[in-house]
């Protein structure tokens, strides 16, 4: 496939690791940010191609893991109304709320349905202008966009059977409550590709300052994160703490002007729980005040809903990169990728569903998936 | 077996008022007999003059008899490359063929909804009989219900089969050893990504077409030239992952794969990263994924090469010691990753 094998090819990999090995004089504590980072380091084996001296930490970048259990139980609770369709991402599925899934609801005679994209939501609301549909609009800076185009959409063209469950969540906060505290190991950041693509970079270079970490910017194929390791090797074993890009192919410094406009017209910065690491100011999105008609949770008033994760679950601590998932007394026996306690578990983006993967490889399930 | 011809899809129906199914189909009456001995099993290519007995009798079977069931609620029902009815008749003749048996008499049932065109009925049960034809099995008994319009997507089809073993087979899938080698017949994942071009509507470049085949032929000419093949699957449900899990697990042994030798279509591959899905859990519906002896490897991959199923034939890996029970893959980049069993439902991920 042009544009996707020359970022998997095995002879660059290879290059990309003996440079990275080359580099580095002293361990290293690195963090992807990004869910589909994680999800990609898994598939590839790309821990495995580095030095042994540095240690990825998996990110809190899984939109699927960090929402939170109320806004999984409030979809809950609308999806199962009679009548109502519920549009969703695939992976939001089987993210176990306080009563099921999203996937047991269905069983139960919800109509829930996967789309693809939040168009098909708005379509299957034109096919049905009879039926209440509902999308939920979950996501990072990049998903903002498409699900803020959905929005406006529906209501220029007075879709009144439309809203959207908002749960939307932002990158830079999220580093900043990561770093910022005092039990922070991360060193070095490969930041998050796609999200850049939209916001450009500007936000993490008073980051970089504040924190003394250097932030690469990378993308999502081994290729790309082999790239990205060696360049931020580069730059801690120099002792700089500066912003790059490696992910230059879809990244520009002052990101992606008309899906800013868009988003800013649309959504408004909010206070938000993340799942398992709690409130973080100024750290999500919600629909303006113009939009509250396109607004699930005000239509169906689930705003009262408040639930509490298992006590087991320590997906917060894996989330800021703290604990690893094998330091979980649940991890591999009573939490699963088949019976999740917590969202970390669920998706392939989760990093206990990827340890889970792939620390099986070493000796059981207690091994840590680093490199070898 | 006269083959009926598919061109003339019109109903042959001149009786009734009737162009779709009404639940008095399912009665066991007048009706039930009429869409029988009119429709179904003149499409099916059978005599609707002899006399319609409750059970087939069966000719004696010289070796060890195989038998199987299976059920197919395929939506949509007509997809490019295949259709439920072909599908209910290579799947369980595949069932029986991986085992080393050669497939003989077939038994199907349809589950109708009531409001299902006999247009479309009849498209099905042709498509039946041409499909019976190639696998060389005999349908010998069948019924047919009806359910409330609402109850079912437009059909269901169950078939179960029996086949004949030859004396001396003994294919299992708790016969691989470390050291053994892996196969596959072909690439990867065809049929199941048709199936969700369709039903999707995803618009892709060329066209990709089920790989629905019977693998009776292609079993056998492989048994040819190695006998002593340790086991055979066919990669439905849960794609070569998930036949290479339970093979690991019931053998217990390790399997390595290598990314790189996986034969997987550019269009699947394409289809696949558009939605976030693996090739690797994807259905096939003829295909099979082999444990040869490694010193026969060569000699039984040219015999599935020579055969036209096997045209892109491949070694993708090896039987270990261990662990026991794991599947893992050589990525292409030279790192490696477990091939999990999957969980549930391969879910489309959102970035």
């Amino acid at each position: 496939m042009k544009f996707v094998d020359e970022y998997r090819d095995s002879e660059a990999a290879r290059r990309l690791s003996a440079a990275i090995a080359r580099e580095v004089t002293r361990p290293w504590a690195l963090m992807e940010v990004c869910g589909g980072q994680t999800h990609s380091i898994v598939r590839y084996g790309v821990d495995m191609l580095l030095p042994s001296s540095l240690e990825l930490l998996h990110g809190p970048g899984c939109p699927v893991c960090v929402t939170p259990l109320e806004t999984v139980d409030r979809a809950h609770a609308i999806a199962a109304r009679p009548g109502l369709i519920f549009c969703s991402y695939g992976d939001m599925l089987r993210v176990p709320g306080s009563r099921g899934d999203l996937a047991r609801a269905k069983s139960e005679g919800a109509d829930v349905r996967i789309v693809y994209s939040p168009l098909d939501a708005l379509t299957i609301a034109r096919q049905n202008p009879t039926r209440e549909v509902v999308f939920f609009a979950i996501g990072f800076e990049t998903t903002a966009p498409a699900n803020a185009t959905v929005v406006e959409l529906a209501r220029s063209r007075g879709i009144k059977n439309f809203s959207a469950l908002v749960s939307h969540v932002l990158v830079p906060p999220a580093i900043t409550a990561i770093l910022g505290a005092p039990d922070n190991r991360v060193q070095g950041l490969l930041g998050p590709g796609h999200v850049c693509s939209v916001t450009g970079t500007r936000e993490y270079l008073p980051l970089t300052k504040k924190y003394g970490v250097p932030i690469v910017v990378t993308g999502f194929e081994p290729v790309d994160l082999l790239e990205g390791v060696l360049r931020l090797v580069r730059l801690l074993e120099r002792g700089e703490s500066s912003v790059e890009v490696q992910y230059e192919r879809a990244v520009r410094p002052e990101g992606n002007a008309r899906s800013l406009e868009l988003v800013e017209r649309v959504f408004e910065v909010c206070d938000r729980k993340w799942r398992g690491i709690g409130s973080i100011p100024q750290s999500g999105y919600r629909l303006r005040s113009e939009y509250h008609e396109q607004d699930a949770e005000r239509r169906f008033d689930v705003a009262s809903v408040e639930t509490n994760e298992p006590a087991e679950c320590i997906s917060g601590q894996v989330l800021r990169g703290v604990k690893k998932p094998t330091e979980c007394p649940a991890f591999g026996t009573r939490c699963r990728p088949d019976r999740p306690l917590g969202a970390t578990m669920v998706s392939s983006e989760g990093a206990c569903a990827a340890y889970f993967h792939a620390g099986r490889l070493r000796a059981g399930v207690r091994s840590l998936p680093v490199a070898s | 077996m006269s083959i009926p011809d598919d061109d003339d899809a019109a109903c042959p129906l001149p009786y009734s008022d009737y162009d779709r199914v009404v639940l008095g189909h399912g009665s066991g009456g007048r009706l039930s007999r009429d869409l029988l001995e009119q429709l179904l099993l003149p499409a099916l290519g059978l005599a609707a003059h002899d006399p319609l007995e409750d059970q087939a009798l069966l000719a004696p079977i010289v070796g060890r008899p195989a038998l199987t069931t299976d059920a197919f609620v395929v939506r949509p029902l007509f997809f490019p490359g295949g259709d439920i009815g072909r599908l209910s008749v290579f799947g369980t003749v595949n069932d029986l063929a991986v085992g080393g048996a050669v497939p003989r008499d077939l038994a199907l049932s349809f589950i109708l909804e009531e409001g299902l065109p006999f247009e479309t009925l009849l498209r099905v049960a042709r498509s039946v009989a041409r499909a019976c034809a190639e696998a060389r099995v005999r349908l010998v008994t069948g019924d047919t219900k009806v359910v409330e319009r609402g109850k079912a997507e437009g059909l269901y089809i169950t078939t179960s089969g029996v086949g004949v073993v030859a004396p001396g087979r003994e294919l299992s899938v708790a016969r691989a050893a470390a050291g053994d080698v892996v196969l596959v017949s072909g690439t990867l994942g065809d049929h199941g990504i048709a199936v969700m071009v369709e039903r999707e509507g995803i618009e892709i470049e060329g066209e990709l077409l089920s790989d629905a085949a019977p693998l009776t032929g292609l079993v056998q000419a492989m048994l040819e030239v190695e006998p002593n093949i340790r086991c055979l699957r066919d990669p439905t449900r849960g794609g070569l992952a998930s036949a290479l899990n339970e093979i690991a697990r019931a053998s217990r042994v390790g399997i390595r794969l290598d990314e790189l030798s996986i034969p997987i279509r550019p269009e699947v591959e394409g289809v696949c990263e558009l939605l976030g899905l693996d090739p690797l859990y994807v259905a096939c519906e003829g295909r099979l994924v082999a444990v040869v002896p490694r010193a026969s490897a060569e000699r039984v991959l040219g015999a599935m090469r020579a055969h036209e199923l096997g045209r892109n034939a491949a070694v993708v890996g090896e039987i270990t010691s261990g662990p026991s029970g794991l599947v893992t893959e050589r990525t292409r980049v030279g790192g490696e990753r477990v091939v999990m069993m999957l969980a549930g439902e391969q879910l489309p991920r959102i970035c």
